[in-house]
């Protein structure tokens, strides 16, 4: 209830800034021509288009990422000489923005799906390992020993104590993941998409002075980024972690 | 000798990269070999063109970073101490903080113009949203008790903020401004790529690409790590130490 008041009362200050004829209506358009042109595209389908599009993106670097980083992360916490190697591969590399590789990759790759979806998945990737590498060495160690006095060999101890107790960690890492990709994947559609994606369509209604499109596709970004966050990450905690009476650890 | 360990996995990367640049299985101009990157690095540094790209991107972090710490603690701090200026503000920060940065970018040039102002304000817009959030979250964890014994000793208002809810809220603050920083940085990147300024590191590696300069791409790629790191390493451990860390409310 304070929330929708406060909301209001920010949208009314908007609109008041909007009609009074300060700015450029093309450039600070009302409400309602925001509402309108939002509800055109979708049903339209463009708006469905395009965030297919990114979402394809998306999903495609996320998912290479996620098998990436759950790979040599659990290898990292598994074998010293390969933690010894890529950990500080990791850490040199980590504080490069993504999207700084993005004039390389659409050098190498051309522009399209190829570069955006490499931007992703190197934005994404660092999160995974970090969180895996960390989640599999914070498993308690007098759950390994149970397991292993009770007779638990390799792949057992793996699958059924390792896996579940790094996951609090690896959840953390997903979601986080998603976060750096969301960002990244607008960036690197701007830069190198040809034809479709929420980031582009942004990008290139800033050509045509259409601050309409750009603010009704902000609009269908943040709800998709908060559609995420809070049905996916949420629910995938819920059946999981919380349910095995974990989250404490995934809080820490 | 642990030196050497560290240094170990680059080498081989090195390697790697080495041979298949020499290989030529892909145009050189595409991907030079190192030395040809170190070159254009001690080339671009030598002439100036390296050091003005990077003050310029300097000045419009430091710009736009130092107006999201101001703004972002000075808010924090109100929504952490009155419960009215939570309840207004909390909603519009959470809705603002998850969409992404530069989905915003388009319309900020569009209002700002291009160049230095759209830019500064975005990076500051964008830097704001964790120094809010982690501030408040600081106010908030002050401990009852402290406060309590604080007034219980007479002090008033004013001493009472500046002795006991600064320094208590400082270890959030600290990691707001540092969560601040990063975002900033890798905004800052890509919306020089988008503003079309003059100067700048991200500028200097998208108008590369223009020329397949692929040498001064990678060039400016490792600038861009290095003052990333050195932000994150050098700046912010520093202070850490001198402050919460010496109080000792941080382990080091």
């Amino acid at each position: 209830m304070k929330a929708a008041i406060s909301i209001g009362f920010f949208l009314l200050l908007y609109e008041a800034v909007a009609r009074s004829g300060w700015f450029a209506a093309a450039l600070v358009p009302t409400l309602p021509a925001v509402a309108k042109t939002l509800w055109w595209m979708l049903a339209e389908g463009t708006m469905a288009r395009h965030a297919l599009a990114t979402l394809y993106r998306v999903f495609a670097g996320l998912a290479a990422a996620a098998a990436t980083g759950l790979l040599l992360g659990f290898l990292m916490a598994r074998y010293r000489p390969v933690e010894r190697f890529f950990l500080p591969l990791v850490s040199a590399l980590m504080p490069i923005p993504s999207l700084a590789w993005a004039p390389v990759f659409i050098l190498w790759f051309g522009l399209g799906d190829t570069a955006t979806i490499l931007v992703v998945f190197y934005a994404a990737s660092f999160p995974m390992i970090l969180n895996t590498w960390t989640g599999a060495r914070a498993v308690n160690p007098l759950w390994l020993r149970a397991a292993g006095a009770m007779g638990a060999g390799g792949a057992a101890m793996f699958w059924k104590v390792v896996v579940p107790g790094a996951l609090p960690f690896i959840i953390t890492g997903l979601r986080l993941a998603f976060q750096r990709s969301w960002i990244a994947v607008v960036g690197a559609e701007m830069l190198a998409a040809s034809a479709f994606g929420l980031g582009w369509v942004i990008f290139d209604a800033k050509e045509f002075l259409n601050a309409d499109i750009m603010l009704a596709s902000l609009a269908v970004i943040g709800a998709i980024g908060f559609l995420f966050e809070r049905l996916v990450f949420g629910s995938l905690e819920r059946s999981t972690v919380l349910r095995w009476g974990m989250v404490r650890a995934a809080k820490a | 000798m642990r030196w050497l360990q560290a240094a170990m996995p680059f080498v081989v990367v090195a390697a790697i990269w080495e041979v298949v640049a020499h290989s030529g299985a892909f145009p050189p101009r595409l991907f030079p070999p190192l030395e040809e990157v170190a070159t254009t690095l001690v080339r671009l540094t030598a002439a100036g063109i390296l050091p003005h790209h990077a003050a310029e991107t300097l000045f419009r972090l430091g710009a736009g970073f130092a107006f999201a710490a101001t703004a972002g603690i000075a808010l924090g701090i109100a929504m952490g101490r009155s419960r009215r200026a939570e309840d207004f503000l909390m909603p519009l920060v959470s809705i603002g903080a998850p969409i992404p940065g530069l989905a915003y970018a388009p319309l900020f040039l569009l209002w700002f113009g291009l160049g230095n102002t759209g830019s500064i304000v975005l990076v500051a817009f964008v830097a704001a949203f964790p120094i809010i959030l982690n501030s408040w979250t600081g106010v908030k964890a002050v401990k009852e008790i402290w406060l309590r014994a604080a007034q219980t000793m007479g002090a008033d208002g004013r001493r009472l903020f500046r002795h006991v809810i600064l320094p208590g809220a400082l270890p959030y603050i600290l990691t707001g401004l540092r969560l601040g920083l990063a975002q900033a940085w890798r905004i800052l990147v890509a919306v020089e790529m988008l503003a079309a300024v003059d100067w700048g590191l991200g500028w200097l590696i998208f108008g590369a690409r223009e020329f397949l300069n692929t040498d001064a791409m990678l060039a400016g790629i490792a600038v861009i790590g290095a003052i990333g790191l050195g932000l994150e390493k050098v700046v912010f451990q520093r202070l850490e130490n001198y402050t919460v860390v010496r109080w000792g409310m941080m382990a080091a």
